[in-house]
């Protein structure tokens, strides 16, 4: 082998990227067909929701969105690898995880429509609130994940994080304590290629993210991120790595943001349409379409279902946002601490007084 | 008698003892016991799971211990000095302080952040700084200061068991200042009045509550005046109705801390007690703090931190207004 391999470990397809016909499959997927159906509708329902939420910021229901297009793939591959008790930390662009782990969309709107922080409904599913500052969840995956290490558990916990955060210095730091303390952690790097306008050559000088595994002694997976089935099979392996007592894993997804960084964004201003077209030809779900349709599983049928679905919870979606009460001002005051102080006692009843005078 | 490592050592025992959801960790907290020998003993008695060392990482410390404290655990981590909490800033302002609300009440974080504070141990830079104001402005976070062993016991005790997350700070000037083992028994979000006095109130916290109590001394032998000790405890929530309470019997205050000067915590105490006492005040409240400088070097820090000097110039001040 030679160090320059070893450095850029090779990419893993199930489905092949060139020409959009399947390649040998490298590694063990047994999937029933029902699983293999509902990675697709997961996909499908992801982008009709994420367009519904582009929709509604356009129409201002929304103060902003980051769109999840082009990357439905790893994500929904990714969390679909995962049992209930396992735990995600999503960054923010996570759509695909949390419509994977039942989670309803409306808790993650409100967030954009400025009703809550971090969402609502998150965590009885499992997973931990948005973060908007990049990379600082990382850390709380690997907490946790000791947490299951101490308390004998076998879930693992997944950190959601993109390839601009790899340069913030918490990823480094929860790739270390991660490592060092062999926890249950998989970080599952989405390399869309942009951290806003700047590109992946202009944040790091590594042949490959995958490839900085080497130096924390974990291993490291560079996969197709517009195939759900090497996204799948990426993070089983992490998953089964982990649980086995082995520790850490970090898995590049080597994917693409077709959407601007977000709704506030302009991205003709850094990048050329002819990549983004390029980009287009990879688009992970006509990518599975075809998949499927070679494995004798796509319908017209199954289409016009999975989507009907989709159109489904966009309008349930929309009907949530544009009739979701605006939150009290004063409710802010007990969410502080578990127990109000005096001091906070006293500012909520002035909150209160200002709005008696001003209604 | 007891130092105060003796009596933060044995609350951490009893805690560890108490409640199996406890876990203390950080930078050489577990085989050396820590710089300071305060978790000395307890990795030897509870494991390597229980107290253990981390990799040398402020932000991921804090980080761990948001990801244990999710999981139902009750993390007591240290950051070794003071200067070394601001690589962790952003874990503690934007998600240890915040997870509460932004969870909408449904995560509490029971993580209580013990830092060895202050100066007045001739340390090199970065290890002598007064941190409270950023974290008494930061909501969501309850900061506590003790001033002496038994103080130090009971409120760690109780920060521990709290819900809330804690920012305790630890005076390690007065690690090893042995002081009585019973006393008032403080409570968070509560002061204690050390000194009874009818001139004027000192209001005072962490190391500096010796420094007042001696201050007194003096001014009670040299002036006649009979000086009121406030000793803080608990900086958030402040305790407001004691120090003002205690203002409208004396008419006049002096806040005493090493922080610099500018937005410490006596602009916040001026500031309350002009709303809160006003009328009963007969001189400016005046303050006897650090300067608004970097901490100096250890050969200069003697003259840099408020002494019995600095607050009796304030008190004579107060009383010859």
């Amino acid at each position: 082998m030679t160090s320059t391999s070893v450095m850029a470990p090779p990419v893993l397809h199930v489905i092949g990227p060139e020409d959009v016909r399947a390649t040998e499959c490298p590694v063990e997927l047994d999937l029933p067909d029902d699983q293999l159906v509902t990675l697709y509708e997961t996909m499908v329902v992801t982008r009709l929701l994420d367009q519904e939420l582009i929709n509604l910021q356009r129409q201002g229901e929304l103060a902003l969105y980051p769109s999840c297009r082009g990357q439905e793939a790893a994500q929904v591959g990714s969390v679909l690898a995962l049992s209930p008790d396992d735990w995600v930390f999503p960054q923010y662009r996570e759509l695909g995880v949390f419509v994977g782990r039942g989670i309803d969309p409306l808790g993650v709107a409100l967030m954009w429509r400025g009703v809550v922080h971090g969402g609502v409904g998150l965590v009885e599913h499992h997973s931990a609130p948005l973060a908007v500052p990049i990379a600082t969840h990382a850390p709380h995956a690997v907490g946790m994940a000791l947490g299951a290490v101490l308390a004998g558990g076998r879930d693992v916990s997944v950190a959601y994080i993109g390839d601009g955060a790899t340069s913030e210095g918490d990823a480094h730091e929860a790739f270390n304590i991660a490592a060092v303390l062999a926890t249950p952690c998989i970080f599952f790097v989405q390399n869309n290629q942009w951290a806003i306008s700047v590109p992946l050559e202009e944040q790091t000088r590594s042949t490959s993210i995958a490839a900085k595994a080497v130096a924390y002694g974990m291993p490291g997976i560079r996969c197709d991120g517009n195939d759900v089935l090497a996204c799948l099979a990426a993070t089983r392996r992490a998953v089964e790595y982990a649980r086995s007592g082995r520790g850490p894993t970090l898995i590049e997804a080597v994917t693409y943001r077709m959407e601007g960084h977000t709704t506030a964004d302009d991205p003709r201003r850094y990048r050329s349409q002819e990549e983004v077209e390029r980009w287009r030809e990879l688009d992970p779900i006509a990518r599975y379409e075809s998949f499927l349709g070679r494995a004798g599983l796509w319908s017209d049928d199954l289409a016009a279902r999975c989507h009907a679905k989709g159109v489904d919870a966009a309008a349930s979606l929309r009907r949530g946002v544009t009739t979701a009460p605006l939150p009290d001002p004063a409710q802010v005051f007990d969410l502080v601490f578990a127990v109000a102080t005096p001091e906070l006692r006293r500012q909520a009843a002035q909150l209160v007084a200002e709005q008696h005078v001003r209604t | 008698m007891w130092t105060m490592v003796e009596a933060i050592n044995q609350a951490l025992a009893e805690a560890l003892e108490a409640d199996e959801s406890v876990v203390v960790f950080g930078e050489d907290v577990g085989r050396l016991g820590g710089v300071f020998r305060v978790t000395d003993g307890l990795r030897e008695r509870f494991g390597a799971r229980r107290c253990f060392d981390t990799p040398l990482a402020e932000s991921g410390i804090v980080g761990i211990a948001i990801g244990l404290a999710l999981r139902g655990f009750r993390p007591v981590p240290e950051i070794q000095f003071d200067a070394f909490t601001y690589p962790a800033f952003e874990q503690i302002a934007s998600h240890l302080a915040k997870y509460r609300t932004r969870t909408q009440g449904e995560v509490t974080l029971p993580i209580t952040l013990r830092v060895p504070s202050f100066g007045g141990v001739g340390a090199p830079e970065h290890h002598s700084e007064s941190p409270e104001t950023y974290f008494v402005h930061t909501a969501g976070l309850k900061v506590v200061a003790p001033s002496n062993a038994a103080d130090a016991y009971s409120l760690l005790r109780q920060a521990i068991e709290l819900d809330d997350p804690v920012i305790f700070l630890e005076p390690k000037c007065r690690y090893r200042q042995r002081t009585p083992r019973s006393g008032p028994a403080a409570s968070i979000g509560q002061a204690i009045v050390r000194r009874r006095g009818r001139d004027v109130t000192v209001v005072a916290y962490g190391p500096a509550v010796s420094t007042a109590l001696a201050t007194a001394d003096v001014a009670a032998a040299d002036c006649g005046w009979e000086v009121e000790v406030i000793d803080l405890c608990s900086l958030a929530p402040l305790d407001l109705e004691s120090i003002t309470a205690s203002v409208e019997r004396t008419g006049r205050c002096v806040v005493v801390h090493e922080a610099p000067r500018t937005l410490g915590l006596g602009a916040e105490i001026a500031a309350v007690v002009q709303e809160h006492a006003f009328l009963r005040l007969r001189s400016p409240v005046l303050r006897a703090t650090g300067f608004d400088t970097p901490y100096p070097p250890a050969q200069a820090e003697a003259a840099w931190l408020p002494d019995v000097e600095r607050v009796l110039g304030c008190i004579e001040r107060t009383m010859s207004y």
